[in-house]
């Protein structure tokens, strides 16, 4: 899904910085999670272990992905998995849509998946006349709202429990109005299972898929997971096409550090793990498991050696829990699927570095993200890269949109400089009237403005350095 | 979509480098290990965290303590496989009047309906359990159906002592899920929950609202 227009990160941000509530909903959940994924790790040395193991193994299966992909879908096959293959959005969207209609199927419970917001997947059915219903209690939650996750993990953390209190009790049918959290969840657990029992058709997303046995592996703590692949007869999975490991023992590490990174559990209420449909003599289970691999982009990420690490990513979230502007601005900013640190790196390279560039920008490249990852992405490399391929067109790069994000302001700026920098006489001139004048500045006058709104003005200094080097008899040496 | 088989799969062939894959040091997880004592404390331990229940047994008891906790939460009824070797010995044991048990002996499209509304409670065995973080194995089949454990209101899980291992990565090995996996399999540490709001954790969210294990002590 490539953006048609240029989305300015900076213009969201502001705006949300403005609201206090939002502020406050962000600040103490992230504080949170920071302290819990603290408390999981109290070995600084055994982490660092960890996350070394962690980040070989994905190094590794990303070394062998084509080879790995097709011994997934093979060993999937031999399962009696149905496995497909979508190089974009639009693809995947439409071949599930042609394995719901062959069954008939008018209702589709979700458990929670990002590669399915990535393809807007539930707009796009309730268009084909298919009602798809969340049934993370999370993703229920912003469903009811038309709204987009705020947070790949927790995908209504932008909101208080005020605010879904009123949201309930306004939407639910027959709902009381109440704040009590464990009564929220209980209206919910209603409507939600009445929907389980009904359902035509369930879809998950995948965290690890298993190429030597063909499993696919599913982390969740609400048990609406299990429900949306067991209980309804059709049950499709869908994951980007680097979710894939080469066994099964190369699991048990990720699926260690993902739930602690994440939330700061040892481990997970349910770790299920699908290896086939309902079998002879089963008496439930699904009748059919589809297993839709989609591209979008991630190919192309997979051609550049440095990108590529982007693709390690096991989807835990722990980058934006640490970051400092994630956590002031709110994941809704980021007009991303994914927002925060990893959003940053991967929405420039899906739809176009250029209609993206503001994104790179938008980091204070404190390192936070990269020192937490549990798989070691370099992310405050890769923002400066893709700062880069932002404003040059690399004939070797093939980053979507290089060189589209340069601005006739910002090239007009450096080819000014340059130009004085390379004339000495223009360049005394220039800084003689810069250290003369440049205190005398109005706070509002151009270019200026933008720095003196939140900071104050600076003032040169009386002479500039060579100035004084030569007044004062200084040599070079 | 063979074209996009094709399509996808080149661009990952023409792209793809082959760098030296990195070695993998597994010291980390080998060396996650317990006494069987201790895994059995430290089992017990994580999962109570996660508002477990354990309701102590030995070999021959378990049967009177799975229906001494029917009693008790007066339950109308009671899930099972009969063909498992569990279930047909908590079949065998089960005293007349009291909690129902219940033969899941039919595919589910035949009950559906009931089982979400009228089903108090669900029995199943486990082949194991994880000492590092707590959590039970449960290998789901023919004579143990997938929602046996999942859409009642409570779970009975009958866990024996002697079957716990250190950790996943160390059951993965020990059970050889690794080469071959019935086509469901899982690991359940807890009642169902979610933190979705305000990061207050609330049980019963979708799935069982507890759990309760049933430990057998049968170490040496």
């Amino acid at each position: 899904m490539h953006a048609e227009r240029e989305i300015l990160f900076r213009e969201s941000a502001a705006a949300a910085l403005l609201d206090p509530q939002l502020r406050a909903n962000f600040r103490r959940a992230m504080d949170g999670l920071i302290s819990k994924r603290q408390a999981q790790f109290p070995d600084p040395r055994d982490l660092q272990e960890l996350r070394d193991l962690s980040t070989a193994i994905r190094s590794r299966s990303l070394l062998r992905l084509p080879e790995l992909l097709e011994q997934l879908e093979a060993s999937c096959t031999k399962n009696g998995i149905q496995v497909h293959w979508a190089e974009t959005c639009e693809q995947a969207n439409e071949l599930i849509l042609g394995l719901l209609r062959a069954r008939g199927a008018k209702t589709l419970v979700k458990g929670k998946s990002m590669v399915s917001e990535e393809m807007h997947l539930n707009a796009f059915l309730e268009a084909n006349g298919v009602e798809a219903i969340e049934s993370d209690l999370g993703e229920y939650i912003i469903q009811l709202d038309g709204e987009t996750p705020s947070h790949i993990i927790m995908p209504a953390i932008h909101k208080n429990k005020d605010q879904i209190a009123r949201q309930f009790s306004q939407k639910i049918k027959d709902a009381q109005y109440t704040e009590d959290v464990d009564e929220l969840t209980a209206m919910a657990r209603k409507v939600l299972r009445q929907k389980f029992l009904e359902a035509d058709a369930g879809l998950s997303g995948v965290n690890f898929a298993v190429a030597e046995t063909g499993t696919l592996c599913l982390v969740e703590n609400e048990g609406n997971g299990r429900m949306s692949t067991h209980v309804p007869p059709l049950h499709i999975a869908v994951m980007g096409l680097e979710k894939v490991v080469a066994d099964l023992e190369s699991v048990a590490p990720l699926y260690a550090i993902l739930t602690r990174s994440a939330t700061g559990q040892a481990v997970s209420t349910y770790f299920n793990l699908i290896t086939g449909p309902r079998g002879t003599d089963e008496k439930d289970g699904p009748q059919e498991v589809h297993l839709v691999i989609l591209d979008n982009g991630r190919s192309r990420i997979y051609a550049d050696p440095e990108l590529r690490a982007t693709l390690r990513c096991i989807r835990c979230g722990a980058c934006m829990n640490h970051c400092p502007v994630y956590t002031r601005v709110g994941g809704h900013a980021y007009e991303a699927v994914y927002p925060g640190p990893i959003g940053k790196i991967l929405t420039p390279q899906m739809e176009g570095v250029g209609v993206r560039h503001d994104l790179v920008h938008g980091s204070s490249l404190c390192g936070a993200c990269g020192e937490v990852c549990p798989v070691e992405i370099p992310i405050p490399e890769i923002l400066v890269r893709l700062r880069r391929e932002a404003t040059h067109s690399d004939p070797n790069s093939q980053v979507a949109g290089k060189g589209t994000g340069r601005l006739a302001s910002e090239d007009w700026t450096w080819r000014l400089w340059a130009a004085v920098l390379k004339r000495p006489t223009l360049y005394r001139l220039a800084t003689w009237f810069a250290t003369r004048l440049g205190g005398a500045l109005p706070v509002g006058a151009p270019l200026l403005r933008e720095w003196t709104r939140t900071r104050t003005q600076p003032v040169p200094a009386r002479r500039s350095l060579s100035e004084r080097m030569r007044a004062e008899g200084g040599s070079h040496d | 979509m063979t074209d996009a088989r094709t399509a996808i799969l080149g661009r990952l062939r023409a792209g793809g480098g082959d760098g030296p894959l990195p070695p993998l040091d597994t010291a980390i997880m080998a060396r996650r290990q317990w006494s069987p004592a201790e895994r059995v404390a430290r089992l017990r331990r994580g999962m109570e965290v996660v508002h477990t229940e354990f309701l102590d047994a030995t070999p021959a008891d378990w049967p009177a303590v799975v229906r001494a906790f029917c009693d008790r939460e007066t339950l109308p009824n009671l899930l099972f496989g009969p063909a498992s070797e569990v279930g047909a010995a908590l079949a065998a044991a089960w005293p007349a009047g009291g909690a129902q048990l219940l033969p899941y002996d039919r595919p589910v499209e035949a009950f559906k309906e009931e089982l979400f509304t009228t089903v108090a409670a669900g029995f199943t065995g486990t082949v194991g359990g994880l000492a590092e973080t707590g959590g039970l194995l449960l290998m789901p089949g023919p004579a143990e159906p997938r929602l046996l454990s999942l859409v009642p209101p409570i779970h009975l899980a009958l866990l024996r002592a002697s079957t716990l291992q250190d950790s996943l990565w160390h059951a993965v090995k020990a059970l050889g899920w690794g080469r071959n996996l019935p086509p469901n399999a899982l690991l359940i540490s807890g009642p169902s929950k979610t933190a979705d709001i305000e990061q207050t954790l609330a049980y019963g969210v979708h799935g069982p609202k507890r759990l309760i294990v049933v430990l057998v002590h049968d170490l040496a």
